[in-house]
């Protein structure tokens, strides 16, 4: 127990030691990196202020844009996945679409959505659209058919073979779907704040920059690498609940 | 074999479309399976066998000719053929008993459960598997998977018993422990077998009857009676008379194994 804790605690130990180091090594004018102490105190203080706000809003924000967005790739993924010939004519522009990075359309979704949440949520929305859709329809078309064969010589109507055969060998790719869809959210959110918000840790930072305020630029750095973190390790539990069955857990 | 005929080829003929247009894989082919027979069906790869076994499946349809069930055209698969696919195709999701459950709780075979209880034990009893009830089937050995995929054909009980190289993937000693306890069964629960093989041993140890195919297209090349009674037990390889049918079971599949690599740049099916 106490050397499982000791694996975890120790790369954010050294992680912190290094800091230190080039703080105080004068490699860098020490006035440009802020000790970590001094980061650690700004935080405390921005919690009683600002912060809690600026957390809730932006995983607000990645939430409602990630489960609008799977909820529809999800059924659409599987579409393309198991219709091999609507998959041909589908696919370009679902890559067209996917090569474009979210953070090029937030000039336009601006003029169409404005500044609010909505605006926000639509580019999120897009980012976990196409991320998932692609996890998602890649992972149905490599379902072997054989599972389907052997439910119909035991018996399986077409509602059957769907609930239990297909549904379950989608279950993985779907929890797959979801944390890239995380990831890609996370990443656009906070360049989305960055551009247009009044709250969320994006606009914190971009705030922060306006005043130099390194100190507070570390502290939202620090928060969204935490948060991500905690969903990730959320959606790992997740799977091994859901996911027992398989080979080797991610 | 005075028993009636239920599996029924007559005249069939099978094409595929290719890009070089139509290619022939089952020409002209008429047999029959009679009630409680086990025929095993011996050619070179990609003669058709397969595909023989997947139109009495309910999975393809002939191109010419008709295949017929007790009389009655095939109309997609059924619980009534337990088909045992080379592959096995066991769910990963599911454990081993929930694996052999599977069929019995669809609406087709609808079991109470107190009857699928007794299923799952009796068939986890009879395959070696009562001790792996609740393990995931990627822990299985080979020969475990084999089992398991029989023990879930059967829970269903079907009539007729299609197998598709049910053991190629075994090493010998497993291969010869499962041919045994598919006779054993058999035995206990009498089922029309047909069995696709590439191995004369296996053919001529388990079958009533073997079916040698021609190279493709895949025409019958000769019908072969197997006189032996059963049970039978591994005694009987070392038996002259096994010896003897053995080597005339091989010597044509050896020929039309020849013939159809001479024919390999045709393209495989």
């Amino acid at each position: 127990m106490i050397t499982r804790f000791a694996v975890i605690l120790v790369p954010w130990l050294l992680l912190v030691a290094v800091w230190y180091a080039i703080h105080y090594s004068g490699f860098i004018n020490p006035s440009l990196v802020p000790t970590p102490h001094a980061v650690a105190l700004r935080g405390w203080e921005l919690m009683h202020s600002r912060l809690p706000l600026d957390i809730v809003m932006s995983t607000q924000r990645v939430f409602t844009g990630v489960l609008s967005g799977i909820i529809v790739a999800v059924p659409v993924g599987f579409v393309l996945g198991w219709y091999r010939n609507v998959r041909s004519l589908i696919d370009p522009l679902i890559n067209f679409f996917r090569a474009l990075p979210p953070i090029a359309l937030i000039p336009l979704v601006i003029v169409y959505f404005g500044v609010d949440e909505l605006a926000k949520t639509v580019i999120l929305f897009y980012a976990s659209f196409f991320a998932g859709v692609i996890v998602m329809y890649e992972g149905i078309s490599q379902i072997s058919p054989i599972y389907v064969r052997v439910a119909r010589t035991l018996g399986a109507s077409d509602s059957e073979i769907f609930r239990k055969v297909i549904l379950p060998l989608a279950v993985p790719h779907m929890l797959t779907a979801l944390r890239v869809a995380l990831g890609v959210a996370w990443a656009t959110l906070v360049a989305s704040e960055l551009i247009a918000a009044q709250q969320g840790l994006g606009a914190l930072i971009q705030n922060a920059g306006s005043f130099f305020q390194l100190d507070i630029i570390y502290v939202g750095i620090i928060c969204i690498g935490f948060i991500a973190l905690i969903m990730d390790l959320a959606l790992r539990a997740l799977s091994r609940r859901f996911l027992s069955w398989q080979e080797r857990l991610a | 074999m005075s028993a009636k005929p239920r599996i029924v080829f007559d005249h069939v003929s099978v094409r595929f479309p290719t890009e070089r247009g139509q290619m022939q894989v089952v020409e002209d082919v008429s047999y029959a399976i009679a009630d409680r027979e086990f025929v095993s069906i011996i050619g070179p790869s990609g003669c058709g066998k397969t595909t023989m076994m997947n139109i009495v499946a309910g999975f393809m349809t002939a191109s010419a000719g008709s295949v017929t069930l007790d009389g009655r055209p095939i109309a997609g698969p059924g619980p009534d053929r337990g088909v045992i696919f080379q592959e096995y195709g066991i769910f990963p999701w599911l454990t081993v008993k929930e694996n052999i459950a599977f069929g019995l709780k669809l609406r087709a075979n609808r079991t109470d459960e107190k009857e699928r209880e007794e299923i799952c034990q009796r068939y986890m009893r009879l395959m070696g598997l009562s001790d792996f009830a609740g393990a995931w089937p990627r822990m299985l050995s080979g020969g475990m998977r084999q089992r398991l995929a029989l023990a879930r054909a059967y829970a269903v009980k079907p009539q007729f018993l299609l197998m598709d190289e049910p053991f190629g993937a075994l090493d010998a000693q497993t291969r010869m422990a499962m041919q045994d306890l598919l006779l054993e069964v058999l035995a206990a629960e009498g089922k029309t077998v047909m069995l696709i093989t590439h191995s004369v041993e296996e053919a001529v140890y388990l079958s009533n009857r073997i079916i040698v195919m021609t190279a493709r297209p895949a025409r019958i090349r000769e019908i072969i009676e197997v006189p032996f009674a059963y049970p039978r037990s591994e005694d009987l390889h070392e038996r002259r008379e096994f010896g003897e049918l053995r080597a005339h079971v091989r010597q044509l599949v050896m020929q039309e194994y020849a013939q159809q690599a001479r024919q390999k740049p045709q393209a495989d099916n």
